[in-house]
């Protein structure tokens, strides 16, 4: 077992994206109660402008009361969204789980999703910028309120200390926020942010304020080199790495490659929705072979999310063949009772960055 | 539009109940035993689960967007600390099946797309439960958490919101399920422009319910236009039948029909099994709601300086306030004043009532009409009379204690006013317009791509 990887016990995880399930709220739910007693880790939640697909954060938020150890990860857009508002749903949405939240941090690269909110289009290392900034002020929104804030002290009449509240004062590009966040600190502290490989890098979004990158390549033969040169190029302190995998499978007595024929239109270019426009590599084949590639890329990275071609098709054979093979081959993490995100990827919980200063600012 | 008779308003008899869960103010209770956190997830599911059992047709989430300071520091005295209410509906829509959510969302620091698109989401998780509670924010002081900033004039608030308003309905019937398409919504107004092809079709109930709470004539007005819901500020009985009296009038001005908007002033309940017991619960409640430092802290807000050396069960302060308009806690709602006026005024009148600090501040702050304190009973026969002449289509209480500030009002109101036939003994439906009794809108195809409305004003 390869030990490059960070996760809690040197294992990896399994994230299991839910785009793609049809059929509303009903659906939703049953499909993160599959994905939970399937034994995925996580699932994750897209958010791009699409046809049908209801605001991710929300569909996350949906699944907290639902989910006793599913992780919750959403993505959220940082180019067009307030920073205040996103980082009090994210918030929100780690109470809402049980310290079960975590944030994919996306930029979106599309000039409609500017003229929808009436900003101008940002491209290139724009991108990157305003993800820095919203990660940026997140991250402080989330410190702005020390753990011990609320002290409901009778005797003084006290329900919070003020000198355990903080202005953030951050300045950006454009523009600044004031602070404190409207919520307490989140239960997991700081929830752990995902981003796309390609916006992470010196000059870009720095990789000391991520705790995970998403990685893609052209071909799944490719991704394992991939990870490798992601780490290389992110240097020693690099944040775990999560491998983006379509998945297309042998199925109800078809074989992945006669379903790719007869479902190209349906399923289109591989990895055409990546979250950095990137193409995900996608896998064709059977179960068993898929769990060779699973583990050879867990031996790398510390966790995958898989992209079901169909969800309700390819989420059957998962569940049914691919799961209990890695589980049975000691390659996926165990799932803790009650444990948080930042829990599953061996990260402590951190102190608030205001905890030291001085009171009162 | 639809043009309707200018029909007398006909009382429907029933009243229905709506919860407000506050996370800021006073009036929520933190000192109790019985107080339960404000954050965690356990304290909404309870309440709403409870609210559920007893019928409510709503559960109601204020908005946080600055956490409120008091003489220019975090406000330390009160609750505070509030989820984001779509994320908060969104997860309660999984444990809840017929109850509203009522979320409340300002038209200043969000963009019409966006909101739209999250609203119809809950929508669409809820089964057809969403509301959207429309207020408008415009101070610099808020603005400053937000990268639009406090770019608006006062003035300007409800022409902003209304083509806010009107560019999100757009966006709602932008879907024509006929042909699987949606129609592009183009709006380039005074303080924003919005260029989308929406992604969501419409909920079980058509869209999300618009309540809204502004009390001015332009408020009502716009209400009168735009709103499904009051949020009113007129519980007393016959303030609410003058507030009908104007809103009915107002609403068929606007071409829509007598019962088109339903009233729910806001509303506090303290109920006992005897008029005794009510009456020594509220005492209680009061000294809880508003403490010593409470009551110095809620004069030193119009004084402008620090009050601290004043006994808050003495006489209220004999100095003058040091500011010429008053420092209002900011974030709370208070409305400015001529400081020196005010405090002259309210010696006066502390001074003719026998009054304390702690008494006075009680009074001031507790709205006495906005209270229905009694015997299940008592309150159960005063609410009849609201119901049979149609005063209010309902209550939203705010619950002084969270997560069992409910229990007696379920446990005890309702089935009084069940037993009088002016309560409903089963939700009318899945949805929120069902249960509220609201007709379900007609798709104003032309209206999708017409001119938007700040053209017109």
């Amino acid at each position: 077992m390869g030990n490059t990887n960070n996760t809690a016990g040197g294992w990896g995880f399994l994230a299991l994206e839910l785009d793609g399930v049809a059929g509303g709220a009903s659906a939703l739910a049953a499909a993160v109660l599959a994905a939970e007693s399937a034994g995925f880790h996580a699932v994750t939640f897209s958010d791009s402008p699409a046809q049908g697909r209801l605001n991710a954060l929300q569909r996350a938020a949906f699944a907290g009361p639902l989910t006793r150890s599913l992780v919750l990860i959403p993505e959220v857009d940082t180019a067009y969204t307030e920073p205040f508002h996103a980082s009090t749903q994210l918030a929100s949405l780690d109470y809402v789980s049980g310290g079960r939240a975590g944030w994919i941090a996306t930029a979106e690269d599309n000039p409609a999703a500017a003229a929808a909110v009436g900003r101008s289009y940002v491209a290139g290392d724009g991108l990157a910028q305003e993800t820095a900034a919203s990660i940026e002020v997140s991250r402080r929104l989330w410190d702005s309120w020390e753990d011990d804030a609320v002290i409901q002290d009778v005797a003084s009449g006290r329900y919070l200390d003020a000198g355990k509240l903080h202005y953030v004062d951050f300045d950006g590009p454009g523009y600044s926020v004031k602070g404190p966040s409207i919520i307490p600190r989140p239960l997991q502290g700081q929830l752990p942010v995902l981003v796309p490989a390609s916006l992470v890098g010196s000059g870009l979004v720095e990789p000391s304020a991520v705790d995970a990158v998403l990685v893609s390549a052209p071909t799944a033969e490719l991704l394992a080199e991939e990870v490798r040169d992601v780490r290389d190029r992110l240097g020693g302190a690099s944040p775990a790495v999560v491998v983006e995998l379509d998945v297309v499978l042998d199925a109800r007595g078809q074989g992945a490659a006669q379903r790719l024929g007869d479902e190209s239109s349906a399923l289109g270019e591989p990895g055409s929705g990546g979250v950095d426009g990137a193409r995900r590599a996608r896998f064709a084949g059977s179960a068993a072979d898929l769990a060779d590639l699973l583990t050879e890329v867990l031996e790398v990275a510390d966790g995958v999310r898989l992209h079901p071609a169909r969800f309700d098709i390819d989420f059957e054979e998962l569940s049914r063949l691919v799961l209990p093979e890695l589980r049975r081959r000691g390659v996926l993490a165990p799932v803790p009772p009650d444990g948080t995100f930042r829990d599953l990827l061996g990260l402590e919980r951190p102190a608030s960055r205001y905890a030291a200063t001085a009171v009162g600012n | 539009m639809t043009q309707h008779s200018r029909a007398k308003y006909q009382p429907s008899g029933k009243l229905q109940f709506g919860i407000f869960f506050q996370g800021v103010n006073s009036g929520t209770i933190w000192k109790a035993a019985e107080s339960g956190s404000q954050t965690d997830f356990e304290s909404f599911r309870r309440i709403a689960q409870t609210a559920e059992r007893g019928l409510f047709a709503a559960f109601f989430l204020g908005e946080g967007l600055r956490l409120r300071e008091h003489l220019g520091r975090p406000h330390e005295l009160d609750v505070a600390g509030r989820p984001d209410a779509q994320a908060m509906l969104a997860a309660l829509a999984a444990v809840t099946s017929n109850i509203g959510l009522v979320a409340t969302q300002n038209t200043t620091y969000n963009d019409p797309a966006d909101l739209a698109h999250r609203l119809s989401s809950l929508d669409l998780l809820s089964g057809g439960r969403a509301a959207w509670n429309i207020v408008t924010t415009d101070n610099a002081w808020t603005g400053a958490n937000f990268r639009r900033g406090g770019y608006l004039d006062h003035a300007d608030r409800y022409t902003h919101a209304e083509a806010f308003v009107e560019t999100a309905k757009r966006i709602w019937d932008s879907h024509d399920p006929a042909a699987g398409q949606w129609q592009r919504v183009v709006h380039e107004g005074q303080h924003y422009t919005v260029d989308v092809t929406p992604r969501l079709p419409r909920s079980a109930q058509y869209r999300p319910v618009l309540f809204q709470a502004g009390d001015s004539p332009e408020g009502r007005n716009f209400a009168a236009r735009q709103a499904d819901v009051i949020f009113s500020a007129h519980p007393k009985l016959d303030d609410a039948l003058d507030f009908r009296r104007d809103i009915v009038e107002r609403t068929l001005d606007a071409g829509r029909g007598a019962s088109d908007v339903k009233i729910m002033p806001a509303s506090e309940f303290i109920l006992a099994a005897t008029p005794e017991e009510a009456r020594d619960k509220k005492a209680w409640v009061r000294s809880l709601q508003i403490g010593p430092q409470q009551a110095i802290a809620y004069l030193e807000q119009f004084w402008g300086r620090e009050l601290g050396e004043y006994d808050p069960d003495g006489p209220l302060p004999e100095i003058d306030p040091v500011v010429e308009e008053t420092s209002e806690t900011r974030g709370s709602g208070f409305h400015g004043a001529k400081a020196r006026q005010l405090a002259d005024q309210w010696r006066a009148e502390a001074k003719e009532k026998g009054l304390s600090i702690r008494q006075f501040v009680s009074a001031k702050t507790s709205r006495v009409d906005a209270t229905f304190n009694g015997s299940y009973s008592e309150v159960a026969d005063r609410l009849v009379e609201y119901a049979r002449t149609g005063a209010v289509d309902g209550f939203n209480i705010s619950p002084w204690l969270i997560p069992t500030g409910l229990d007696d009002i379920v446990n005890h109101l309702v089935p009084a006013l069940q037993e009088r036939g002016v309560y409903p003994t089963e939700y009318a439906g899945s949805t929120l317009r069902e249960n509220l009794g609201l007709a379900t809108p007609e798709r104003a195809e032309s209206a999708v791509g017409a001119a938007p409305s700040e053209a017109r004003v």
